[in-house]
C-alpha cells in the first residue's frame, strides 16, 4: 500500500503532474471524452475492472476482503464551460453557458473550442466606445473570436464545447488552475484507487454533475453500494466580503466534510466515521459551513432503498471561474482522511 | 527573427506606464542590428537612430513614435488574510478583471488570481452589478505575513495573457496596444537597411502614452524632427462596433485624416500606399488626441505630423487581437514613405 505523505511536506511529483493533467483536460458536462480517457489510462493498471455506462460514467472496481460489502466513491469529471450554439456570418461564434458561470468572469478570457482546441478569445467592445455606465454584458451578447472570416467548420461548429484556456501552475503550496471542481475530487479518487481495502470498492467518475447530478443518479442505481462518498472540490468562501458572514470553507484548513447541503443530509454514521478518523489520525479537517449547492451524494442517496452517503471536498477558491486556487496540503489530507476512513468502513456494516 | 516572434517577445515583456524599462530593453535588442545608435533615456523612452545617406549641412530628421507602455494594475493595500487591493494605471476596463490570472511582480513573482465569488455564494441579483475597483482584489493564496517581505504598496500586478495564434494570421495578447506599433518600428528599420533613404530616422518607443503622452512630448522637444509619424492601434471591427467607427482587420494599415495630422503628410501616405499597392484604409479622426500624434504636432514651433495605425479588436483588454498582415503593411508603407522624403517635400509643408 502506498504511504501518504504528512500534511505540510512536499507533494509528490507524481500527484502534482496528475493534478496538472486533470486540471488542463477538457470535459464540459455532456462531453467528458478527453478527461475520461485520461482517467481511464491512469486507473486501468490500478483496479480489477474498468467499464462505462450509457451516459459515459466511468467505473473502476477494486475487489478486496469482504465481497458482500460495497463502497462507492464518486467524483465528477465534468466541468462548467460553454457550448457553441450559433455561428454568425463572418465567423463570430456565439455560445450558451453550461453550468453555473457568472457572466462577469467571461469577458476578455482565452478559450479553446471543440476537439481541435481551436484558440479563441471572448471579445468585447473597447472601453473607449462603451459610453457611460453600460452595466454587465450578458452571455447572450458575448462572442468568441477565433480569427475566422466565415463559417469554417474546421475552426468551430455548432455543438462544440468550449473550455477556458487556463494552464495549471504551482507556486509553493498553492495550486492554480481551472476545473478544480471537481478534478480535485478525481485526483483524490485516483490516489485512493492505489490502495487496497477490506471490501469491494467501486470508484465512479461521473458525468453531468454540473447539469443536475445526472450521471451520479444512474451510477448510484447501478452500483447499489452499501455506503457512498462523494469527493469534491468545494467553495472556499474565505475571501473578502462586505458583510461578516462565516466562510463556507477555508483554504488550507483541511478537507471539508459536508453534514448537509441543498441536495442531501449526510449519513450520520459516515459523518461520525470521518470525524472520528480525522481526530484519531490527527488529520486536519473542517465542516462545510454553508448549505448551498449540491453534489453527487444528493443523487446517490436516493437510489433504490436509499444509500448512506456523504461528501468530502477539497476547498477551492473561485470555482466555476476560469481560474481557481487550492492548497496542496488540503488535497493530501483529503486523500489521507479518505484512505484511513475507508479502512474502517467494515465497522459500520 | 520572424515578425511574429518579435511581437511575441515584445508583448511578453512587462512595461506598465512609468515602468517601461523591461519592454524598452527588448526593443533595443531587436532594433540594434538595424541601427547606428540605440539608447534608453532618463524617462524610459527607448531610442534607435538610423542615419540616412544625406550629405548636406542640415540633417533632415523624421521621428517615428510607437508607444512602449501598457495599461496595468498596482497594489494599494495588503489586507488581513493576504488579500491585495489594487488600482489601475491607464484606462483599464474593470469589467474584464474578475477571474483573471495575474502575476504580482514583487521581489519574487507570485502567481495569483483576481477573485470572483462563485455563483453558489452570491446574493440574488448580485451578478447583475459590475464589480467596482474598490471591491476587487488579488489573491495569491498567501497570508499577510507571508507577503510581507515580497509585496508592498506600489508593487505592479500584471494580468497574464499568453501570446496566442488564432486562425487566419490573427494573434491575441495583452499589450498589443502598442507593442504592435513598436514592432513596426523594428520592422521599418530592418526594411530600410535594404533601401536607400536620405533622412535620418529616429525610431522611438515612447514612455507613458497611456497616461500623459510624456514620451512623445519630451523626445520631440529633444530631437526637433522635421516630420513626425505616430504609430498606434485603432478600433477593429466586431459585433456591436458601429461600422463607421471600425477598421476591419486584414483590410490594411489605416492612415489618419483630421486636424491632428498635416494634410500633406496624410496625402503622401495615401499616395505612397496606392502607388505601391499597399492595402490601406482611411481613419477619420475629428478630434486631436488618443495617440502620440497629439503631443508631437505642437512640440516647439510645431511639427508636421501623421498617424498610421493597425486595426485592433478588444482594445484595452487582455485579448487585444490583430492581423499580422496589417503590421507588415504598416512597416512597408513607412519604409517606402521614408525613402521618398526630400528637401522639397519638407519645404512644401509650410505652404498652405
Amino acid at each position: 500500500m502506498r504511504i501518504y505523505i504528512k500534511a505540510g511536506s512536499e507533494i509528490s511529483g507524481g500527484t502534482q503532474m496528475l493534478l496538472e493533467k486533470l486540471s488542463n483536460a477538457s470535459g464540459v458536462s455532456g462531453n467528458e471524452k478527453e478527461i475520461r480517457q485520461i482517467i481511464k489510462d491512469e486507473i486501468t493498471p490500478l483496479v480489477d475492472e474498468v467499464s462505462t455506462d450509457s451516459m459515459g460514467n466511468l467505473f473502476a472496481i477494486k475487489k478486496g476482503g469482504d465481497n458482500s460489502l460495497r463502497v462507492m466513491l464518486s467524483a465528477h469529471m465534468d466541468e462548467v464551460g460553454l457550448f457553441v450554439d450559433f455561428i454568425e456570418n463572418g465567423g463570430i461564434v456565439r455560445f450558451k453557458k453550461i453550468g453555473g458561470i457568472d457572466d462577469r468572469v467571461l469577458l476578455s478570457k482565452k478559450v479553446l473550442i471543440g476537439e481541435n482546441k481551436t484558440p479563441g478569445v471572448i471579445g468585447l467592445k473597447p472601453v473607449h466606445l462603451k459610453g457611460g455606465n453600460s452595466g454587465v454584458t450578458g452571455s447572450d451578447d458575448l462572442y468568441i473570436d477565433v480569427g475566422a472570416t466565415g463559417k469554417d467548420d474546421k475552426l468551430a461548429k455548432v455543438g462544440d464545447t468550449v473550455i477556458f484556456a487556463t494552464k495549471f501552475v504551482q507556486s509553493g503550496d498553492i495550486l492554480r488552475g481551472k476545473a478544480f471542481d471537481d478534478r480535485a475530487g478525481c485526483g483524490v479518487l485516483i490516489e485512493l484507487l492505489r490502495g487496497s481495502y477490506p471490501f469491494t470498492l467501486c470508484g465512479v467518475f461521473t458525468v453531468q454533475e454540473e447539469l443536475g447530478l445526472r450521471g451520479a443518479k444512474i451510477a448510484g442505481y447501478n452500483v447499489n453500494p452499501d455506503f457512498a462518498f462523494a469527493l469534491e472540490g468545494t467553495t472556499a468562501g474565505d475571501t473578502p466580503t462586505e458583510k461578516d458572514v462565516s466562510p463556507s470553507t477555508n483554504m488550507g484548513k483541511g478537507p471539508a466534510i459536508t453534514f448537509m447541503d441543498r441536495s442531501v443530509i449526510s449519513n450520520q454514521r459516515l459523518l461520525d466515521l470521518l470525524v472520528d478518523t480525522a481526530k484519531k489520525e490527527n488529520i486536519p479537517f473542517q465542516f462545510k459551513r454553508t448549505i448551498t449547492g449540491g453534489t453527487d451524494s444528493g443523487a446517490i442517496h436516493l437510489q433504490r432503498g436509499g444509500i448512506p452517503s456523504i461528501t468530502v471536498a477539497v476547498p477551492v477558491r473561485y470555482i466555476h471561474s476560469p481560474v481557481g486556487l487550492m492548497n496542496k496540503n488540503d488535497f493530501d489530507n483529503a486523500v489521507k482522511l479518505m484512505e484511513k476512513s475507508l479502512q474502517r468502513v467494515p465497522e459500520l456494516a | 527573427m520572424e515578425l511574429k516572434e518579435l511581437l511575441k517577445e515584445l508583448t511578453d515583456a512587462h512595461g506598465v506606464s512609468g515602468y517601461e524599462y523591461p519592454a524598452g530593453e527588448v526593443f533595443i535588442k531587436q532594433a540594434k542590428p538595424f541601427s547606428d545608435e540605440v539608447k534608453i533615456d532618463k524617462l524610459g523612452n527607448a531610442i534607435a537612430i538610423k542615419k540616412g545617406q544625406q550629405t548636406g549641412d542640415k540633417r533632415y530628421k523624421i521621428l517615428l513614435a510607437g508607444h512602449l507602455d501598457e495599461i496595468g494594475l498596482m497594489v494599494t493595500k495588503i489586507e488581513d488574510g493576504g488579500f491585495i487591493r489594487i488600482t489601475n494605471i491607464g484606462g483599464i476596463d474593470i469589467s474584464i478583471l474578475p477571474g483573471q490570472a495575474v502575476t504580482v511582480m514583487g521581489k519574487e513573482q507570485l502567481k495569483g488570481v483576481i477573485g470572483a465569488k462563485p455563483p453558489h455564494l452570491q446574493e440574488p441579483g448580485e451578478s447583475g452589478n459590475i464589480i467596482q475597483m474598490d471591491d476587487l482584489y488579488v489573491d495569491t493564496g498567501r497570508t499577510k505575513e507571508e507577503l510581507a517581505d515580497i509585496v508592498e504598496i506600489g508593487t505592479l500586478v500584471r494580468i497574464e495573457s499568453e501570446f496566442t495564434e488564432l486562425s487566419n494570421g490573427c494573434f491575441s495578447a495583452m499589450a498589443m496596444d502598442d507593442r504592435a506599433g513598436v514592432v513596426v518600428l523594428v520592422e521599418t528599420l530592418r526594411r530600410l537597411t535594404e533601401r536607400k533613404h536620405d533622412w535620418d530616422v529616429y525610431a522611438i518607443a515612447t514612455a507613458q502614452e497611456e497616461v500623459s503622452g510624456l514620451g512623445a512630448t519630451t523626445t520631440a522637444y529633444e530631437i526637433q524632427p522635421d516630420i513626425a509619424i505616430a504609430i498606434d492601434v485603432t478600433f477593429g471591427d466586431g459585433p456591436g462596433i458601429p461600422e463607421r467607427r471600425s477598421n476591419p482587420l486584414g483590410k490594411g494599415v489605416t492612415i489618419g485624416l483630421g486636424p491632428n495630422f498635416h494634410p500633406k503628410i496624410t496625402q503622401k501616405l495615401k499616395d505612397v500606399a496606392s502607388e505601391n499597392e499597399i492595402t490601406h484604409q482611411i481613419e477619420v479622426d475629428p478630434y486631436p488626441g488618443g495617440t502620440d500624434a497629439y503631443s508631437l504636432q505642437v512640440s516647439r514651433a510645431g511639427i508636421p505630423t501623421g498617424l498610421v495605425s493597425i486595426p485592433l479588436r478588444n482594445m484595452h483588454s487582455t485579448v487585444e487581437t490583430l492581423k499580422l498582415d496589417d503590421v507588415k503593411r504598416c512597416a512597408e508603407l513607412l519604409c517606402v514613405f521614408i525613402s521618398k522624403l526630400d528637401q522639397k517635400f519638407q519645404e512644401e509643408l509650410k505652404c498652405f
